[in-house]
């Protein structure tokens, strides 16, 4: 890496183990790479339309589907937040609305942005697009499997949106669903809706149990040869911990789905303490709601992470593309990951401070949660430092890299205030809560997906996207993210509660109400901007200028596939071999500034490589 | 794909062979089945799940207001009037674990590809599994018959009617679809799909002998999740 980088010699480039000092004189061993220690993999090819775009076993249509799902779940969460915002800036202009709707979208937004959303594109869209391609495998290892992953998702999301058609309504009880209040009658959606909830997010979990299992196998078990784990692009890194993190969170938001589930059905008590209406005891007695608290931010918490880890990944990977330089401390970047990874199982509480924990509980969570600022520091650190001198390109993936790395700090500076149980206690429940994980989980990784779509339509499309109508796309966002989120900071310090229908006779009311009206504003002007993206693809696939094999001029693998858009199989007769990570950029003495991942280092023993 | 010679790599004992075999390309855990490994992972995922189960059981236990029920007491069988606590667990336990020793013995038979042995033996497998859930409704019937219900029961605490039933429910459900498999498998055997290579029905994937490990694997797991119940709920 680059501690054994030396200016004063040329290095000659290695595969991992052949050292050979002199200049020159080229050992021939110097490209040899291990054989294959699996055989070709057993594809099934579909025949019919039905099997190639519907019960399709690629992972490539599978990645697509999940994508389309996902983006039209987001549509329908994003309608949801525009109606939020008409009540919260101009109370009673709807008229349809009533404090029970609000409470329907309050959760609804939450639920469908946080979990069928970001969680299914980044593992379910990206994941099973790059995955295969980004390690050199024809597919992932149980195409069927995958497919039935996405189905189970798309049944989930049926699931989900039937919920707002049946009496009662989708549940309106907030998007972590807590008890008791979740399942009484009194809390709109009691009945249907929250039954729905709960069946689809198991069913999701079902399906996502599936998928996750083959993005682990195939990044462990089915790499090409030459790849090893550190000459992996950092996307498949920050997908395969986010999908670690998902495999062991999902099972506590499973259990608690099915213990509410017979709470509700069958009137266990589980969650449910006993409980008095209107001076009438009721069935319940004897439950613990602060048990539902724990399981739910045990899967919580490294929910964040399932949508944030990705998100790393994949800004690294564009950054250090189009900036035209290697990724700064590749190694310190996967331990980050690593090691974000493995605390978010230790910092759950910090989500129930005013739950009525024990102090020296909440000591303890605040100390493990501010502990994560230290790997998330470095990885903004390195980011920066991998454009510092870098050869910049300023396209409309680099505005969107670098609007993430603004965002997300400044998501991450407000989380280190809520981080604190003195600072959060006041700050809790208030729109300065609101503003925090906008900024750090909802904003931020938007900002990489679209990157990341403007990065990869090429490759899945084969047309390259227009600049123009990205970057109007892009300002608009971003300096609109900032008119919406920025005023809500100085409305939580103000004190003004989140999830209130109005503000009613409050003093909150003079000073909030000029400012909801611009939020609001805002907000219908960003909402309507993210259809400029929706115009631009469809364009494009019409009129749109056709993509070159590597447009970006790229090194991992999924730009060296044998035709572009890749065909089921991803690399024709045979596999690549790896020989580097994916991140030569400008190597002094290369005759390009990129040396694909594929080149021997026999073809370019005069320059100075990174031994990887 | 599970090879035991793996080309240009020398295999290397303890830490030192996990960092090489980490650091290596192509695979990490060397010369181990996709399936194989798929289902440790998968494993890994569900004891997390019981674990969930199991912590909110000993939660739930461990703080309700009304006394627990006195399991040596609920959970025994009358024989000729006397009551023996246990007996019917120990008879469900001891199939549960004999039934793993039959899938054992399967998997070694299928590896030396002796079809008619390992085919009757994932049947004795499954044989075991169906009595097992058979003597599990007995029970659930029993305690239900003497007045147990998720939402109360009449020998104390609510919950303990509420864990019960959703815990070994959950378990009887991992059982079950364990042996809906193992007929399955009982079929593939006997019919010789592993010798001929025929393209399973839904999957259109070629079968081998190593699916019955896989299952075996699953099987082993379902067996000790077991014992975890056993201990938590009837010794507790």
């Amino acid at each position: 890496m680059s501690d054994e980088y030396d200016n004063n010699k040329s290095y000659q480039a290695q595969s991992s183990e052949v050292m050979d000092g002199s200049v020159g004189s080229v050992n021939p061993d110097i490209d040899y790479v291990r054989p294959a220690e699996v055989g070709e993999q057993d594809l099934y090819h579909g025949h019919s339309f039905i099997e190639k775009w519907v019960f399709c076993q690629d992972a490539k249509v599978i990645g697509v589907q999940y994508f389309l799902t996902a983006v039209f779940t987001g549509i329908v969460g994003l309608i949801l937040s525009w109606l939020m915002r008409l009540q919260l800036g101009f109370p009673g202009l709807a008229g349809f609305m009533t404090a029970e709707h609000y409470y329907q979208f309050v959760t609804m937004h939450g639920m469908i942005m946080v979990v069928y959303f970001l969680t299914a594109l980044f593992l379910g869209g990206f994941g099973n697009y790059l995955i295969p391609l980004m390690v050199g495998a024809r597919d992932m290892v149980f195409p069927y499997v995958n497919m039935l992953s996405f189905w189970m998702f798309f049944v989930a999301v049926a699931v989900l949106m039937a919920s707002f058609f049946v009496p009662g309504g989708p549940t309106g009880a907030g998007w972590t669903l807590y008890p008791p209040q979740t399942i009484l009658e009194g809390t709109p959606g009691s009945g249907m809706g929250i039954l729905l909830m709960l069946i689809s997010l198991s069913l999701f979990v079902i399906g996502f149990t599936m998928g996750g299992l083959n993005y682990m196998i195939t990044i462990l078990q089915a790499r090409t040869r030459g790849m090893t784990l550190m000459r992996m692009p950092l996307t498949v890194w920050g997908i395969f911990t986010a999908t670690v993190l998902a495999m062991l969170a999902f099972p506590a938001l499973l259990v608690s789905a099915i213990m509410m589930t017979l709470d509700k059905v069958l009137q266990t008590s589980f969650f449910m303490p006993t409980i008095l209406k209107a001076g009438e005891v009721l069935e319940y007695g004897g439950g613990s709601p602060i048990l539902f608290q724990h399981l739910f931010w045990f899967f919580g918490h490294p929910e964040v992470y399932i949508v944030a880890l990705p998100a790393f990944g994949i800004v690294s990977d564009l950054i250090s593309v189009h900036a035209r330089k290697n990724i700064f401390g590749y190694r310190m970047m996967v331990w980050a990951i690593v090691g974000i990874g493995g605390l978010s199982f230790f910092v759950w509480a910090h989500h129930m401070y005013v739950s009525g924990m024990n102090p020296w509980f909440g000591f303890f969570f605040a100390t493990t949660t501010l502990i994560i600022a230290v790997p998330t520091a470095m990885k903004v650190y390195n980011w920066i430092l991998t454009l510092w001198r870098g050869n910049i390109r300023i396209n409309t993936v680099m505005l969107w890299c670098l609007g993430f790395i603004v965002t997300f700090v400044n998501g991450g500076i407000t989380g280190i205030f809520l981080g604190n149980v003195s600072v959060d206690v006041p700050l809790s429940d208030t729109y300065f809560v609101i503003a925090h994980f906008h900024m750090v989980m909802g904003i931020a990784p938007l900002m990489v997906i679209m990157g990341a779509v403007y990065h990869w339509f090429p490759l899945v499309a084969g047309k390259m996207l227009h600049e123009g109508l990205g970057k109007w796309h892009f300002w608009i966002t971003f300096l609109g993210a900032y008119s919406i989120y920025f005023p809500m900071h100085y409305l939580g310090f103000i004190g003004v509660p989140r999830r209130y229908f109005e503000m009613y006779d409050s003093p909150y009311m003079t000073s909030a109400v000029g400012m909801n009206e611009f939020i609001s504003i805002a907000a219908f002007i960003v909402g309507a901007a993210q259809f400029i993206l929706v115009f631009n693809i469809i364009k494009t696939l019409k009129t749109g200028k056709k993509a070159e094999q590597n447009p970006w001029k790229a090194n991992s693998l999924e730009w060296y596939t044998s035709t572009v858009p890749p065909e089921h199989g991803n690399f024709g007769e045979r596999l690549p071999v790896v020989h580097r990570w994916p991140y030569d950029f400008s190597v002094p003495g290369a005759k390009d500034d990129f040396i694909p991942q594929t080149t021997a280092p026999s073809e370019v023993i005069h320059t100075e490589v990174e031994k990887t | 794909m599970s090879d035991q010679k793996i080309d240009g790599f020398e295999l290397k004992p303890g830490f030192k062979g996990m960092a090489s075999d980490t650091g290596s390309d192509q695979t990490m855990f060397k010369g181990v089945h996709w399936g194989k490994a798929m289902m440790w992972i998968f494993l890994l995922s569900d004891t997390f799940v019981f674990s969930c189960f199991l912590i909110s059981y000993m939660k739930g236990r461990g703080s309700t207001i009304v006394d627990w029920p006195n399991t040596s007491e609920v959970f025994s069988l009358y024989v000729g009037g006397v009551p023996v606590p246990l007996l019917l667990i120990a008879i469900m336990t001891f199939v549960l674990i004999t039934s793993s020793g039959t899938m054992a013995l399967a998997v070694k038979y299928g590896y030396e590809k002796n079809r008619k042995m390992c085919g009757w033996l994932i049947l004795a497998t499954a044989v075991g599994g169906l009595t097992f859930v058979g003597m599990q409704v007995f029970e659930w019937s029993k305690l239900i018959h003497e007045g147990v219900r998720p939402w109360g029961n009449p020998f104390g605490a609510s919950q303990f009617g509420s864990f019960f039933f959703m815990i070994t429910g959950f378990h009887g459900f991992h059982v079950s679809i364990g042996v809906i498999f193992l007929f399955i498998y009982t079929y593939k055997v006997f019919a010789g799909h592993y010798e001929s290579k025929k393209r399973g029905w839904f999957t259109k994937m070629k079968g081998d002998y190593v699916e019955i490990e896989i299952l075996g694997l699953y099987w082993h797991f379902v067996d000790l999740v077991w014992v975890f119940i056993f201990a938590f709920f009837y010794l507790w």
